[in-house]
């Protein structure tokens, strides 16, 4: 088994990531906006539920539940949805589930050249590459929610979950379509690249014969899929093609249709900050004359259930990406979404990304926050992110100081040493008294300004005020001396 | 503050720290005995005053833990008998003392920032305001988008230090448009990153712990 999480194996680390992403301006006053808004609107539909935190409580619950049961509650859907007419595959990696796709797509289209098939919001698929696979198989993937359809034509990597083109804006948006599109004088109004957009897409929708499709939930009790969207493209991704081929991770399995009631509240205000989604599709099975006629779903495991052994590790698998926490999150504003180096971003991709790859990769993910817990505030599901950042943390440490290079490292070396000094306090005074010593060779006016090593992430962009001549503990120390003395003399 | 308020302060000469940076970090083997040393140190006082709130967090959400971890059941016995008596600074004087004026005064324009660990673990609140709310002669400026983290984050200020420093230079950009003279929250390690932007920027606002306002009396200032 090979688990891949799209191309973060190649991905340069976060801090190197970040610091180029840091440069391109217009790419952060994009990401700026865009979460603004979307956080504001968030904070208002929450705002007047009176019962949010017990429907992430009970959502929490649900998930639970269900991630401890996994097996049963997946084979539970495979009995209902094929007894309703569907297909059950179950893929172990990546691999696995793109081969069984392409199988489907040839089985169905023929071996002849020209297969294509249009696609509906799937991440699962981004995280396994189906499309460089399909293309590899000489099948053109059409990718017909707006953002993403944006994002494929601009030879781009989403930035979002929920909104992957969040970092472009309509001028940028307008360009791509004119280039890609043939349309040398399309404006950049919102009404006008819509208008493209659905006229380029509606083509599509009619034209070609194979759909797929990513999932919001799977329903074990009725063996449904669910699908939730703002723009009818996925409606129609679902209901015209004659083939229908649905990819969801195995986490996504809710025990029954009254758990969307919870789900089906917290989601879209998280996520859009909208009461309800304007589409909420269910279908299951196939019916005669209605719909496909051929619907299969591809159970993608990729590294989740090496996940379940582990409660805090577990517990990430509860996401129902709503993306809230990117939205809030004072890294992701700063930085946006490529500089994560994974399709999965922000404070949950920094979690998802290295834990579905045992660690393997995204290495520099769980670092990439301050911890301060906005993360956690707004989950619907109530991950503990920061948690389980200082978990991951703790493996990657351990892992680390089994190699040599890992025990030699600086950053090691400095931990031990403090963890050291911090066990007596006579050797933290004269730590403290000794870096009072060597400072005076970087101090300037009274500033530390310029130090060397780690520090000097610190330096590069800050000053530091020295150690005082006369700290705390000795003002301290005197103090008990002169009030003992005082105390002699009474 | 505290012995001008009638009560009685001791300072153990032998404690260091928490062990927050290495749990954080992920040093969490080399944390456990700043931690058992942390316990064994306070383990007999009536209440324990941290001026800190991020060290705080770390004892309130992480001590038990790791302990449990530990399999020692004295030393969880101790943890869990040791942490109702440990407060925040503000905490301390807002829910332990039931107190809004501490009979400070402090003649300056201020602005408080709520640091991420007492908004979001600690929970303190108004707390804080309200304290500053009763010094004579100080007056209390509102900062905008004051719960955003200040890009401070521990270790993270120099692991990933361009992004922590354009955090800085948002939160800093708010600080200077309250035109405020003073800056204030319940971390020192959040004012010393705000600290080190503004006065990198040649900004003349200052940065003030609560207690040194608090403890102010405009006798000597």
């Amino acid at each position: 088994m090979s688990v891949r999480v799209g191309k973060t194996s190649s991905a340069p680390a976060f801090p190197i990531a970040a610091k180029s992403v840091l440069q391109n301006e217009q790419l952060r006053q994009n990401v700026h906006n865009a979460t603004n808004i979307i956080r504001g609107k968030r904070a208002q539909r929450v705002q007047e539920m009176p019962d949010w935190q017990q429907l992430r409580q009970s959502a929490s619950d649900i998930k639970a539940h269900t991630l401890a049961h996994l097996d049963h509650y997946l084979l539970q859907f495979e009995r209902n949805c094929e007894r309703a007419g569907g297909k059950v595959h179950w893929a172990r990696d990546a691999d696995e589930a793109n081969t069984i796709a392409i199988r489907l797509i040839r089985q169905y289209g023929g071996d002849g050249p020209g297969l294509e098939a249009i696609k509906v919001k799937t991440m699962t698929s981004d995280e396994i590459q189906m499309n460089t696979a399909l293309e590899a198989a000489g099948i053109t993937p059409i990718e017909t929610d707006l953002a993403d359809m944006i994002v494929q034509m601009g030879h781009d990597e989403p930035s979002h979950i929920v909104v992957p083109a969040l970092h472009k804006n309509r001028f940028e948006v307008a360009e791509i379509f004119r280039r890609t599109m043939n349309l040398p004088d399309l404006s950049d109004t919102p009404q006008d690249l819509a208008n493209a957009a659905r006229h380029y897409l509606r083509d599509r929708f009619l034209r070609v014969k194979i759909g797929i499709s990513g999932a919001n939930f799977a329903i074990a009790e009725t063996g449904a899929i669910c699908v939730v969207e703002s723009e009818g493209n996925g409606r129609m991704c679902l209901t015209m093609p004659d083939i229908l081929i649905t990819l969801i991770g195995i986490e996504k399995v809710v025990p029954t249709f009254q758990d969307l009631d919870v789900f089906l509240q917290l989601l879209p205000r998280s996520a859009t900050g909208e009461r309800m989604n304007p589409y909420n599709s269910f279908w299951t099975g196939v019916t005669p004359g209605d719909g496909p006629s051929a619907f299969h779903v591809i159970l993608l495991d990729n590294g989740r259930t090496a996940q379940l052994h582990d409660e805090r590790e577990r517990e990430t698998l509860a996401c129902i990406r709503c993306g809230a926490c990117l939205n809030v999150c004072p890294v992701y504003r700063e930085t946006g979404g490529h500089a994560y180096g994974s399709i999965y971003s922000g404070p949950i991709g920094a979690i998802i990304s290295p834990q579905l790859q045992n660690l393997e990769h995204s290495r520099s993910l769980p670092y990439a926050s301050t911890l301060c817990g906005a993360c956690y505030e707004v989950c619907p599901v109530k991950i503990n992110i920061p948690e389980t950042l200082i978990h991951l943390r703790g493996r990657i440490v351990r892992e680390d100081q089994k190699t040599l290079g890992g025990t030699l490292a600086v950053e090691n070396i400095a931990m031990q040493a403090a963890a050291k000094i911090f066990l007596n306090h006579r050797r933290y005074e004269a730590a403290q008294r000794l870096a009072r010593t060597g400072q005076i060779l970087f101090e300037r006016r009274g500033q530390l300004t310029n130090l060397p090593g780690m520090a000097g992430g610190w330096t590069k962009f800050r000053d530091l005020k020295p150690i005082p001549a006369f700290s705390f503990r000795d003002w301290w120390k005197a103090r008990e001396k002169t009030n003992a003395a005082r105390e002699d003399v009474h | 503050m505290l012995e001008r308020l009638g009560h009685t302060v001791e300072f153990p000469i032998e404690q260091t720290c928490c062990g927050q940076m290495h749990y954080n970090t992920g040093y969490h083997r080399e944390a456990v005995p700043l931690v058992r040393r942390f316990v064994e140190m306070f383990r007999d006082a009536e209440v324990v005053c941290v001026p800190s709130a991020s060290c705080v967090a770390m004892m309130r959400e992480h001590y038990v833990l790791m302990a449990e971890a530990e399999n020692d059941p004295a030393f969880l016995a101790d943890v869990r008998s040791l942490l109702p008596r440990v407060f925040e600074f503000s905490e301390l004087l807002a829910n332990r003392l039931a107190l809004e004026d501490v009979g400070a005064q402090f003649a300056e324009k201020v602005t408080y920032h709520p640091s991420c660990h007492s908004l979001r673990m600690l929970h303190v609140g108004d707390a804080p305001r309200k304290l500053l709310r009763a010094v004579r002669n100080l007056q209390l400026i509102e900062l905008p988008d004051q719960e955003q983290c200040c890009g401070f984050g521990g270790t993270f200020a120099v692991k990933n230090a361009d992004v922590s420093a354009a955090m800085l230079t948002e939160k800093n950009a708010c600080v200077i448009h309250t035109g405020a003279d003073v800056v204030t929250a319940l971390d020192n390690s959040c004012l010393m990153q705000i600290y080190g932007g503004l006065h990198r920027s040649g900004s003349r606002v200052r940065t003030m712990h609560l207690a040194e306002i608090l403890a102010s009396t405009g006798a000597s200032a």
